[in-house]
């Protein structure tokens, strides 16, 4: 406390000089107020979990804040079907979401949990100081450091681990936000979300069930094989979307943990009134798309004027669509037809001119249907790459985890079970040969051909009664 | 024991003049169990959990141990953890042995289960962090239950960390990227990118972990083992 006082009336007297000097109000509200105030008082921090965010400080003076952070390392689900050991600040990808007001005086407690295999430490980039706190948090396992800072500047900070190798532990996912409000608070809004971006590097492919190991040689070649919102593909779909209402005010606190990818963040259907770039004091309006570095972070505002599915990408948009960097803001509320009408009217569209249409020579040639010995064979590499790995290269499945195919009477007398399951996966308890399972079989991503194929496939193999399966059988079925 | 063949260790933050000859050596083939320890805590009772003075032995030592003599009956072939630098020091002069040096640990470490170099074996690397990336739980499996490397050294990689003669020699500050700043360069080179070996991300960790203690620490994944020059 002693230095940063002194530091601070250093800084004071020399701000007052360069003001002489100079004597421009301009220049006075460009220099950064970052002298240190009175603490009064003290408090835990409330921490949470995304996408929540704690509430606004409305306190007017600087205090104690104590942080208390626990490090866990824990498996988790990277996408239905496919887990990680993922290395957490608080037991969530991203980390705890940490809110401080600028000139705090925060104490900060990491806890390393005995049942961790490895040291860990932060680098809050809201720190002014050696590392960030890395070295001065480097933490074995069972064991809790301290340190304390204070919050000189404000704005929106990503935090890390920084321990060797450092690439692997923010590439498990130890990152999170800390938000340092301005003196005089941020303006009031009706939603506040946290969402964070971070790439992931499996041994498997996107999408390739069961426990993933981290990847090395990916992480090293930037190639990952997922990039998402909040750690998990889906982490903000579904029931798990945003929501809000028409005529909201929302801000957004967009992170990004990298280890390796920026993110060319973008609301699909939304333009940021504000955005408070990189943690910066002025904001940009009227934005589209805003970089979020890896290890940056920013504030976007929007008031929502119409409703619908917002969806929030990165817009390197086969991340979205292939990796799973998406989500949805679920605005509700009254449409307003002016500000956006939906479709008001389809017809016929006639070139002048070129009322004389060209047809194709030859109509595409329709795909052959498949004999039964094309469907085995074909059936056969579908299984291999996309079955096997659960269900085993015997299809007897491996007990308590993944049922049996073979001699299976789960579909034994209706292959209709087999393919609602590859189409629409499956998921909840079942019954499989006397024994119970309770497991999720992610919706296989083929055609409806394929699945006829592969099914056809099963059928015929592992001691199962054989018949066939033809593509309008799953057509119907996938309805 | 098992003989260690001797050899040269670059350590990880080093220049190549720094390289260590080491000679051969022989080594436990497996770390020392709670069994093994209580033995040495009924010998030497200064030793026992609760007499252990605290410059020692801080709070955590033999944490999971019921009392002075007593621990779980499954942990009886697990090797011994939340133990000291100090104790296990102590354990191994009183078996006429010693810690390892790094240099020796890190190199008998380095041997696959086929060859005594693993270290351009990607299959072995890629296992080893694997484990490596898996948190240790809350109970230490049986010793003897990882591959067997090159010499018939067992559970150097994928069951406990385990403590050497000069673990905090190291001088890294916990922080990957700050290391190459540091005024050391006439110690130890500095420096990840100046590092000999920036793939190895399993000597990262170790050294992580032995950075990140000191000698009177009691980790509940820190263990040891003992060697003895030929």
């Amino acid at each position: 406390m002693r230095f940063f006082t002194q530091h601070g009336q250093r800084l004071l007297w020399a701000l007052g000089l360069s003001l002489l000097i100079t004597a421009c109000s301009d220049q006075k509200q460009a220099e950064p107020q970052n002298d240190v105030e009175e603490i009064q008082g003290q408090e835990i921090a409330v921490l949470t979990d995304p996408p929540s965010v704690p509430p606004p400080i409305t306190r007017k003076h600087a205090t104690k804040v104590i942080v208390n952070l626990e490090v866990i390392e824990k498996e988790m689900q990277m996408m239905d079907g496919v887990s990680y050991v993922f290395w957490t600040f608080g037991g969530t990808v991203p980390g705890k979401f940490i809110r401080v007001r600028q000139g705090d005086f925060v104490e900060f407690h990491l806890k390393n949990h005995p049942d961790n295999k490895l040291p860990h430490n932060i680098d809050l980039h809201a720190v002014t100081g050696q590392g960030g706190g890395a070295a001065a948090t480097f933490t074995a396992p069972g064991h809790e450091t301290q340190f304390s800072f204070t919050a000189l500047n404000p704005g929106l900070y990503i935090y890390h681990c920084a321990t060797a190798p450092v690439g692997m532990h923010i590439g498990n996912g130890m990152y999170g936000l800390i938000l340092v409000e301005p003196k005089e608070g941020l303006p009031k809004v009706d939603r506040e979300f946290y969402v964070c971006q971070g790439d992931f590097y499996t041994k498997g492919n996107y999408g390739d069930a069961g426990l993933q190991p981290f990847d090395m040689a990916k992480a090293v070649r930037e190639e990952p094989d997922y990039v998402v919102f909040n750690g998990k593909v889906g982490a903000l779909t579904g029931p798990n979307a945003l929501k809000a209402k028409v005529g909201e005010k929302v801000r957004i606190f967009i992170g990004n943990g990298g280890p390796n990818l920026v993110s060319s963040f973008h609301v699909i259907g939304e333009i940021f009134d504000n955005v408070f770039r990189e943690a910066g004091s002025v904001p940009d309006h009227n934005i589209q798309t805003t970089l979020i570095p890896a290890g940056g972070a920013s504030i976007t505002e929007f008031t929502l004027n119409a409703p619908g599915e917002f969806i929030l990408v990165d817009h390197s948009i086969f991340r979205a669509f292939n990796k799973g960097a998406l989500g949805i803001l679920q605005a509700e509320g009254d449409p307003n037809k002016l500000i956006f009408s939906g479709q008001q009217d389809d017809r016929i569209y006639q070139p002048e001119g070129g009322a004389i249409q060209s047809m194709p020579e030859e109509p595409a040639p329709e795909a052959k249907p498949m004999t039964k010995e094309e469907k085995l064979t074909q059936g056969k590499n579908i299984y291999v790459s996309n079955c096997q790995a659960c269900h085993q290269a015997d299809g007897k499945g491996i007990p308590n985890a993944f049922p049996p195919l073979a001699g299976s009477d789960y579909f034994a007398n209706d292959p209709s079970k087999a393919i609602m399951a590859v189409s629409h996966g499956l998921s909840g308890k079942i019954t499989v040969n006397g024994k119970q399972f309770d497991g999720v079989m992610p919706k296989q991503n083929l055609s409806d051909a394929q699945t006829a194929a592969v099914i056809t496939y099963v059928l015929n193999n592992f001691g199962n009664k054989g018949g066939e399966v033809n593509p309008e059988d799953v057509t119907k079925l996938r309805k | 024991m098992v003989e260690i063949q001797g050899g040269m260790y670059s350590p990880l933050y080093s220049l190549d003049s720094q390289k260590v000859k080491v000679q051969p050596f022989l080594m436990d083939a497996y770390p020392v169990t709670n069994s093994d320890f209580l033995a040495f805590v009924k010998k030497y009772p200064d030793w026992k959990k609760n007499s252990v003075k605290r410059l020692y032995a801080d709070s955590s030592y033999l944490r999971h141990w019921a009392n002075d003599t007593a621990f779980p009956q499954y942990l009886a072939n697990s090797p011994v953890v939340n133990v000291s630098w100090f104790a296990a020091k102590k354990y191994c002069e009183c078996e006429g042995k010693r810690l390892a040096t790094t240099a020796e640990w890190e190199l008998a470490a380095k041997a696959s289960p086929t060859n005594k170099d693993g270290s351009r074996d990607t299959a072995f690397r890629q296992w080893i962090v694997g484990v490596l990336s898996k948190p240790s739980g809350s109970s230490t499996p049986s010793i003897g239950q990882t591959p067997r490397n090159y010499y018939g050294v067992y559970d150097l990689h994928g069951l406990v960390w385990e403590w050497t003669y000069d673990f905090n020699s190291a001088l890294t500050t916990g922080e990957s990227r700050g290391n190459s700043s540091l005024d050391n360069t006439l110690f130890c080179g500095g420096g990840s990118f100046a590092s000999k070996d920036v793939d190895n991300y399993p000597a990262f960790m170790r050294f992580a972990i032995r950075s990140s203690v000191k000698a009177r620490y009691c980790v509940p994944n820190l263990g040891f083992r003992c060697v003895r020059s030929q």
